[in-house]
């Protein structure tokens, strides 16, 4: 993967002379663009972005995320998504109907679902839903959590990252935006799964991480044979 | 301290009573990112102050009635260690606590982009472990580094430092003895681009001694951040290997 044009910026510096290079994680004031944030600024194509380095996940709709019900009103699932506001699953977005008095026998105060963020207003009201096949509460498998400002290279360009983990580890892995992972698949396998997204959250910011990554997995499953 | 105001000189052969010149800061030292469970968190020490900031958010606001519906808001709390100072220090917020408390909160705020969160707080926490004089200065630039840390939307980063006149000459970032011992203590904060957020003077000084003083603060602020900047690339930059080459990105003075 090219990663030459990665440079470490602090808010404020100075990307480029030319504001139609501004893209996310900037601005731009009297014709220059600048950095809003510290992290890395990546010169791709015609556009400067910087990716932060740390910060809380902000829901943007369309986006699938891991919550965990932390409680239930008369018509609404409280999710938890690990973000400064509170995610809303309505019951009318559930699968299949039920009733008031039946939705902590589906989603108890605790349990955690795989769900897509259907829409998110100016106030920053979250609306979820879990209809769809791949999306719902979660009955097995594993739960971690990671920045979600590294996700974006645990799926790596084009899903190549998660792509390679789930076919070496011979799990099943779904990445939320949020940074919560689930992992499914045997102890084993699990185990050394979190190992590798850990380290590849520690590693994010490096250069050539696939390939090591790749490395890594060849000598652990090496000393478990 | 016994009386002798007059008799100490306060400046002998063009150095202070710490061998300092008069435009020069005492020796800094940042670190980032000091604290496990905080967003973002600095440590600072200029001279004898020893700071260190946390910052927490954005996150949920509690009392709800605080809550902005279009924009984050803001909390600063300066806060002062009995053991900070020679004589104990009566624990709890107090007069002058509050004040610097609302100070460094507008100090930072106009850098921040609140309207990102809208109904959230950016909280910010500055502890002064050791205190000699010029601690509002440390603590917003170990809150501004804390902000940047915690990945919070800023237009720059916030540099600070105080000038000083102190036997009828005027001083940059005076310590202890200089502050207390003083004509006039004036800290200013600013950004790279020379925007200032921050301007409170005690004592006395002419229009002509205020300009001086005002440019020698600006250039200790311009000292400090570079410090600021430093460190953060530091943080990462090490693991990077052939960094420093680039020169693409400009500071912006």
């Amino acid at each position: 993967m090219d990663r030459i044009d990665r440079t470490i910026v602090v808010p404020g510096d100075i990307l480029s002379e030319d504001e139609k290079r501004s893209g996310e994680g900037t601005y731009v004031k009297d014709g220059r663009v600048h950095s809003l944030l510290y992290g890395f600024a990546n010169y791709r194509d015609n556009r400067i972005n910087v990716i932060p380095l740390a910060g809380k996940y902000v829901p943007a709709s369309g986006d699938h995320i891991i919550g965990i019900v932390k409680d239930i009103t008369f018509s609404n699932w409280i999710v938890d998504i690990s973000s400064p506001y509170d995610g809303l699953l309505h019951i009318s977005e559930f699968p299949k109907r039920i009733d008031s008095e039946e939705m902590s026998l589906h989603l108890r105060i605790g349990s955690s679902l795989m769900a897509r963020v259907k829409e998110v207003d100016c106030t920053m009201k979250v609306e979820l839903t879990v209809n769809d096949r791949r999306l719902g509460p979660i009955k097995n498998g594993r739960l971690m959590e990671i920045s979600h400002t590294r996700v974006p290279r645990l799926i790596g360009k084009g899903g190549s990252m998660i792509g390679m983990l789930k076919k070496e580890l011979n799990c099943n892995i779904f990445v939320g935006q949020n940074g919560r992972i689930w992992v499914s698949g045997n102890e084993d396998d699990m185990d050394l799964a979190i190992k590798t997204i850990l380290l590849i959250e520690k590693e994010a910011h490096t250069n050539g991480l696939t390939d090591r990554i790749v490395e890594f997995l060849r000598v652990e499953k090496g000393s478990r044979s | 301290m016994i009386f002798m105001e007059e008799k100490i000189s306060f400046i002998k052969d063009g150095l202070r009573l710490d061998g300092r010149r008069a435009e020069e800061l005492r020796p800094i030292k940042i670190e980032v990112g000091v604290l496990a469970r905080a967003d973002g968190s600095c440590y600072v020490e200029m001279g004898k102050n020893r700071v260190i900031a946390a910052v927490y958010g954005p996150r949920e606001v509690h009392p709800r009635h605080l809550q902005e519906v279009t924009r984050a808001i803001v909390r600063y709390r300066y806060n002062m260690a009995s053991f900070s100072v020679e004589e104990r220090r009566r624990p709890g917020p107090d007069r002058r606590s509050h004040e610097l408390s609302k100070v460094g909160r507008e100090a930072l705020e106009p850098v921040i982009l609140t309207s990102y969160f809208p109904r959230s707080v950016i909280d910010v926490f500055v502890e002064i472990l050791q205190a000699d004089a010029g601690t509002r200065t440390a603590g917003i630039n170990a809150a501004s580094v804390a902000l940047a840390d915690a990945g919070i939307p800023m237009r720059s980063l916030i540099s600070s430092c105080a000038a000083g006149k102190v036997g009828g000459e005027i001083v940059l970032d005076p310590m202890k003895e200089e502050d207390n011992f003083g004509d006039a203590d004036m800290p200013i904060a600013m950004t790279p681009a020379g925007e200032i957020t921050l301007l409170q003077m005690d004592g006395g000084l002419t229009i002509d001694e205020f300009h001086e003083a005002l440019e020698l603060a600006r250039s200790g602020c311009r000292q400090i951040y570079e410090v600021q900047r430093r460190v953060l690339i530091e943080k990462y930059g090490q693991l990077e290997g052939e960094r420093g080459e680039r020169t693409e990105v400009a500071t912006c003075d």
